[in-house]
């Protein structure tokens, strides 16, 4: 059982999955198991253990995922908050 | 870290040994403690370890030095090469979410070294991690390399090899367990320590001014309470919550953090119940120590591997008002405590 799982019902993760062409990098990528592969289609299979980062979204090659990605720290957000930018992690804007 | 330049018909290319040695080791405790940590950088290109040929694997990574010791460390008795990404010395996780280690730098990267001189396949293993900021398909596009995402922890990749290029399951999920987490410890620790020194000066001092007696007794007779509480508080909030993470109740960090503060700060008042007797000198501290826990606790969102942005704007749109409004109950407090204690009432 993972312990891990952050809050519920929260993330803005999306799947169009007429575009879905099952090639499967999603599946690949994802560090959280979010993704797989049913009847050579992708589907969210653990929708609250998705983290954003991202990583699907940018290798499909179908354009079929959606993300607000983005990292899932408090020290960016109030970084951002106040209108710093930076060289180190704890910033939100990205290229 | 011992280099020998091995020659190729891109030139020479430094090759390293898979051995960590002493300096190296060092190295790693020193940037975990944050000394020096943004300069601890190799430079990028292209480096060979054991003896490589042109059929050889490239191994993609970021120019952090503890992460290219890593890698380095994990291929004793591998012939590989590896081609280090310019990411301003971060990792390869934090900095793909930046975009630096990303197609653009990779395909530069590519160019850069005379990659496709040395090596007649086109193949690249890079980490899982990186796939936030690298787009396998454009670079299949523009550079022909086929990007193949190789296991999350550097550890794997000899198995990930050994299997012809297959990574298992479980090399594809990033963990958070408990060694992980400590090795964490150390930076959540430092900032903390140095914000709690602000304050502990500062309400030391204000302590010494306010008090009835001598600067020094009401600096003494205060800072104690004020010092240790604060400790407590960075105890709580930036090691046992990091330690106890999967164990705490509730979903959101700062839950986690609040929880674990008010055990810390009921086991306060339980030990000076016991030993001194007067209880109101700690009671603004029950009401600090599980705030300022909670935010550090929430603080460790951002080093943690699972947490997303909207999950993290969610829980501080609720725990932020809620830990400021608790740190000015906290703050009036503790000077009606200060002013009560030196017999006099507003």
């Amino acid at each position: 059982m993972n312990r891990f799982v952050y809050l519920p019902d929260v993330v803005s993760l999306q799947l169009n999955d007429n575009r879905c062409t099952g090639c499967g990098m999603c599946a690949i990528v994802c560090p959280h198991g979010v993704m797989t592969l049913e009847n050579g289609r992708a589907l969210i299979a653990d929708r609250d253990a998705c983290m954003e980062c991202g990583a699907c979204a940018r290798n499909c090659p179908a354009d079929a995922i959606a993300v607000q990605a983005g990292v899932g720290c408090a020290q960016a957000v109030i970084n951002a908050a106040l209108g710093r930018t930076g060289k180190a992690c704890c910033t939100i804007d990205r290229e | 870290m011992n280099i020998w330049n091995i020659s190729t018909p891109a030139g020479p290319v430094p090759r390293v040994s898979t051995r960590l040695n002493l300096a190296d080791r060092l190295g790693m405790c020193r940037v975990r403690w944050g000394i020096g940590r943004m300069s601890y950088t190799v430079e990028p290109g292209l480096y060979a370890v054991g003896e490589p040929d042109q059929n050889s694997e490239v191994l993609v990574t970021a120019n952090y030095r503890m992460t290219f010791d890593h890698v380095r460390s994990a291929l004793s008795n591998l012939d590989a090469w590896i081609l280090v990404l310019d990411t301003n010395g971060i990792n390869v996780w934090c900095a793909a979410g930046k975009g630096t280690f990303g197609t653009k730098e990779l395909l530069s990267r590519i160019e850069a070294s005379g990659l496709t001189l040395v090596i007649n396949h086109r193949r690249l293993i890079v980490p899982q991690l990186g796939a936030v900021g690298i787009a396998a398909h454009h670079v299949k596009e523009l550079s022909g390399f086929r990007v193949l995402y190789g296991p999350i922890e550097a550890r794997d990749i000899n198995e990930y090899l050994a299997n012809g290029l297959r990574a298992s399951g479980s090399m594809r999920r990033k963990t958070f367990s408990v060694r992980e987490r400590a090795a964490l410890i150390p930076m959540e620790l430092l900032p903390a320590l140095k914000y709690m020194a602000v304050i502990a000066v500062t309400l030391t001092l204000l302590a010494g001014l306010m008090g009835s007696g001598s600067f020094m007794s009401d600096v003494l007779r205060f800072g104690k309470t004020t010092i240790a509480s604060l400790l407590l508080a960075v105890a709580a909030g930036a090691v046992l919550v990091p330690l106890l993470l999967p164990y705490l109740p509730g979903r959101s960090f700062s839950m986690k953090g609040f929880w674990m503060g008010l055990a810390t700060a009921l086991a306060v008042f339980l030990f000076v119940l016991k030993t001194t007797g007067s209880v109101m000198i700690v009671v603004p501290w029950i009401v600090l120590i599980p705030a300022l826990s909670s935010f550090l606790a929430m603080n460790f969102t951002g080093s943690s591997t699972y947490t997303s942005l909207s999950g993290v704007r969610r829980e501080m749109r609720i725990a932020v008002p809620l830990q400021a409004a608790a740190s000015i109950l906290g703050v009036i407090l503790w000077f009606g405590t200060m002013l009560t204690e030196r017999g006099r009432v507003l």
